[in-house]
Parts: C-alpha cells; structure tokens; sequence
C-alpha cells in the first residue's frame, strides 16, 4: 500500500508538475462544454438533466483524451530505460502499475472536478435529479478511467508514445462505437432467419456487452446495475493485469 | 554475499549468458570484464532481478531473487547501464523518492539524501531539474541513487562511463572506499580501472566466464608476462642470443635488435621461473663474461595483453 502512495506521489508530479494535466483539464473543458452548449443544446432543450447534453458526449471525449493522459505511464518508462530503476527497487510490478493507473486518474478526476459549473447551471435553472448527476459524474469517471487503464496495456507494448495513442485511441473508438445507438439499431434491424439469427443475436450481445457506451450509457441515464459495474471492475483488472504480464514477458 | 549458480539466458536463439557460476564475499570488489556484447549488462540484470534467468539462481544476502525478490532487491543498490533518471524531477526530489521506495522517510530520509549528495559531489545542482543536467551529473545523480538506503550489494554497471578523467578517479576512489565494507559487482571496459580498483576481476566473453582471478594472477596469465628484456653490449649478437638460449629457465629468445657487439631481446622463461629466476641468470651470465648489462627488466604482464589474447583465443 505504501508503495503504491509512493510511486503515485510521483506520478502525479510528472502530471501536475508539467503543463501535461493542465492542457489535458483545459481541453476537456472547452470541448465538453461546447459540446454541451452547442450540440447538447442545453439551453434550448429546457430540461433539467445532464445525461444527453453532457455526459452523453464523454465517451467519445476519452477515447482521445484517455489516451492522451495514459500514453506515457510506461512508454516513457521504456523509452528512458526508467523502467530498470523502477523494478529493481524492492517493491511489485503490481504496485507500480496501480500508482501509475490511479495518478492518471486524479488528472481524469481533477478534469469532471472543473466541470461543477454546469451542476450549479442546471440546478439554477431547473430542478435536475442529483442522484441522476451522481451517477453520471460515476459512468464518466468510469468510462475515462477504462480508456487509461487499455492504455496503460497498449504504452506496456512500446516505447513510443505516439504510437501508444494511436494504437490506443483506434481500441478506444472500437469499444465506444460497438455500443453506438445506431450500430445497435442497425444490428437489431437486420432481417435474419436460422442460424443467421443466431449470430445476429449473439453479435448484439457482444457489441452491447464490451461496449464502453453502453454500459457509461446506463450509468448516464441514472441506472446502476450490477452487471455494469462488474464490466468496468473487469476491464480495469484485466487492462491493469495484462500489463504486469507484458511488463514481465517484455523483459524474459 | 552474491551467489551465482548455474546462471543462463536465452534470448530467442541466442545464448546470451551461459552458465555462469560465481560468488562474491563481503569486502569484495568484482569487476567484470569482457568484450562488448559478452553478456555483462545481461548477467548484471539477472542479479539485480530486472531480467529473470532462463535456467539457474541467483541469490543475495541469502534471499534467491526469484523466490524473495523485495528481500534481496532491498538489499542491493543498482546503477543500470546509461544511467536512467527521471527527467522531469530535480536531483533532489529524485532521490528522495528513491529512499522513499527504500522505505526510509521523515528526518531519515533527509540525511539519508544529504549524505548521497555529498558523497556523489552533488550539491550544488541538489535543486537543479535533471533535464538540465550535464552527462557527468546525471551519471553521479544515479551513483547517488544506489547508494542512498546504504546497501550491503552494489552493482555497477559501468559507473565511470562518460565522466571526465577527474571524476572517474572520484568514482573509483568512491567505490574503493564502499567496497572495504560492502560486496562490489562493477562492469567495465577499462582495463587500469579493475588493477586499480578490484580485489578480483572476471572477464566474461561470449557468455562464458573466461578467466577469474586477482588482477596480478590475471597479468601473470599473459604470454609476455614474467619475460625479462635485455640490452646486452659486449659481444656480437648472435653469440649472444646463442648464449642466452642455453640458459637453463629460458624457453625461448626474441630479437629486437642485434649488431657486432649488441643485443636487444626479450627472453622468455619456462612456466616454473616466471618469478625472477631467469633474471638471475642473465645477471650472472653477463657478469661471468664481463659484459656489460644495459637494460635488465622483467615484464609484469599486461591486462591488456591477456585479455586480447583470452578473448581472441576463444573466438578462435
């Protein structure tokens, strides 16, 4: 435990230390407030909730974003050769991989943080359900920190950050597109019969399943339910797993 | 202190290192010596546990670094190869999350960061960012690194690499002095460094160990060492060698120079006599024939010399 404070401390240094969190937070608030106000149609919409105006648009800002904060958790470590210090000092691969993840999760937290004036907006205006606003500060936070933790797996992988958010923000599109409504629409819609309905059924499934829009999705429109939270426990143990495996093989 | 057992590495087809087996005591400073490429860094990495061992052990301070490895990493400083930092930290803040993984914090950690600094000559860039920092600084930087928690095992890996001549004699004294109480492991490929700073050396060639043993042993096994020049004036150089060929601990004479009443050579002695004995001899030859002895000088042996002819000899 202690170990991970200390390689957390030290990650949020780098990020806070650098103008690298405070160009990712400024960019997201441009951008998830434009989107809010413009293609959200806040205002216009006269309804006093946050889940299509906002949160709707977070999955598509963290499958850069996320990304873009990740990309240097163990590329750079690669890169400088940091990496051999790291791991023969006395602590776990483990340890090292969770500080890392969870630092870049306070530069995500600190980011929705910033946006509380569109709580205090929406409460002005309007009577919003806070439970509903919880939940969807949680999916946000939620779907943010599964694009860290993915690229986390992918920066393991090379000692190029470039190609780290490449790689990263074409996985992140994958995930949040298959839950797309449209792609669901589509997939619900096709006419099939015998054994292509089967596939068709089990397509819907999977994309539905893996989605990262789907289940932030839910959680944006207020409901929690256990197999979303088991999805995003999964995914980020998985992630976060896979990468001590490809830390360890790298080096065998 | 460090057991090495049996130790390999395989990466893909290549054998990298290929077991090797050593072990050092405390007190002790190993150098490693070898070719580039010859499975240095790579050995080094399997006791410090950065790289796992295709087959055999390693453990230090009687903790195997696969079972145990934060009981035996904590018992070991490690500067890696090239020196990695942190770029975006100052010296300062660098070392003390160093000593903070070590697990020493509060007014320890304090002076245990103030005591690296000084020894590595760090103080006046202790508040400077890494990035900024000359090749020599950073180098120190990283020394200071290993050093920091005090540990039992030090392992160097080619810790006077790109330091100027002042601060490689720093480095060296530094290590020396470390090395009266702690077990040493440093690689290098200057070869002064390991008769100036080693109790015993080890030369690793193409994954093997080649040769271990003190750096005078290691000088001894060279094919010149224990050969006694002569410069000889008195009589026409053939006689001469003639004479000197008959000597009863010389194997061998080679010329250098030889004219009417000179001769220039190097007399090789048999295995038994390559502590003086030959030298003797020349001496009392010279003198029962009344010539007149110029130059009389046994060559010690070179490392140089014994680690080309050693490396070379297994290429072949």
């Amino acid at each position: 435990m202690k170990n991970i404070w200390v390689v957390f401390k030290r990650e949020v240094q780098a990020y806070f230390l650098t103008p690298l969190a405070y160009v990712f937070i400024f960019i997201f608030l441009i951008l998830s407030m434009s989107l809010c106000f413009v293609f959200g149609r806040f205002l216009e919409g006269e309804d006093a909730s946050l889940d299509y105006t906002f949160f709707q648009f977070h999955p598509w800002l963290f499958m850069v974003l996320g990304p873009a904060i990740g990309m240097r958790l163990w590329s750079e470590e690669n890169r400088e050769g940091t990496i051999e210090l790291l791991l023969t000092m006395p602590i776990s691969t483990w340890q090292a991989i969770i500080g890392k993840f969870l630092a870049a999760c306070l530069v995500l937290v600190s980011a929705l943080a910033m946006t509380f004036p569109v709580i205090l907006t929406v409460n002005y205006l309007g009577d919003p359900d806070g439970g509903k606003i919880f939940s969807g500060y949680l999916g946000s936070l939620l779907v943010g920190s599964a694009s860290i933790a993915l690229t986390c797996l992918v920066s393991a992988f090379t000692r190029s950050q470039v190609i780290c958010l490449v790689v990263s923000v074409v996985l992140c599109f994958f995930l949040v597109l298959i839950g797309s409504p449209q792609l669901l629409e589509f997939l619900r819609n096709i006419p099939a019969t015998g054994l292509l309905e089967t596939l068709r059924l089990a397509a819907l499934e999977i994309a539905d399943g893996f989605s990262l829009m789907s289940h932030g999705g839910r959680l944006f429109g207020g409901v929690l339910r256990l197999d979303t939270a088991v999805f995003f426990a999964a995914f980020i143990s998985f992630c976060l797993y896979a990468t001590s495996v490809v830390i360890r093989s790298k080096r065998a | 202190m460090i057991e090495v057992i049996r130790l390999s590495k395989q990466f893909g087809p290549k054998l990298a290192v290929d077991n090797i087996s050593f072990s050092v005591a405390k007190g002790e400073v190993l150098g490693f010596l070898g070719p580039n490429g010859a499975g240095k860094s790579t050995t080094m990495r399997m006791i410090t546990g950065f790289i796992p061992p295709t087959r055999g052990t390693v453990t230090v301070g009687g903790h195997d670094i696969q079972k145990a490895p934060i009981q035996a990493k904590a018992k070991i400083g490690y500067l890696p190869e090239n020196a990695p930092l942190y770029s975006d930290m100052t010296v300062e803040s660098f070392l003390r999350f160093t000593a903070e993984l070590r697990g020493i914090t509060g007014a320890a950690q304090k002076s245990a960061v103030n005591k690296a600094i000084e020894i590595c000559f760090l103080e006046k860039v202790a508040r400077q960012s890494l990035d900024t920092l000359s090749k020599g600084f950073r180098h120190r930087t990283c020394l200071a690194q290993s050093i920091v928690h005090d540990p039992e095992v030090l392992i160097l890996d080619e810790p006077t690499d790109g330091l100027d001549p002042n601060q490689k004699q720093e480095v060296r004294n530094l290590i020396r002095r470390l090395g009266a109480t702690k077990t040493v492991i440093f690689s290098t490929h200057i070869l002064e460094e390991v008769e100036a700073v080693c109790s015993r050396a080890i030369i690793i060639d193409q994954g093997k160990v080649v040769a271990d043993g003190t750096p005078d042993e290691l000088k001894r096994r060279a094919s010149r060492a224990g050969a006694v020049k002569v410069r000889i004036r008195g009589l026409a150089g053939s006689g001469i060698l003639s004479e000197l060929e008959k000597l009863p601990h010389a194997v061998s004479v080679e010329t250098i120079e030889s004219g009417d009443s000179l001769f220039v050579g190097r007399v090789f002695p048999k295995k038994s006599a390559i502590d003086g004995t030959l030298a003797g001899e020349i001496y009392q030859f010279a003198a029962g024939r009344q010539l007149q002895l110029q130059e009389l000088a046994v060559d010690e042996g070179r490392l140089d010399e014994m680690f080309r002819e050693i490396t070379v000899q297994v290429r072949s």
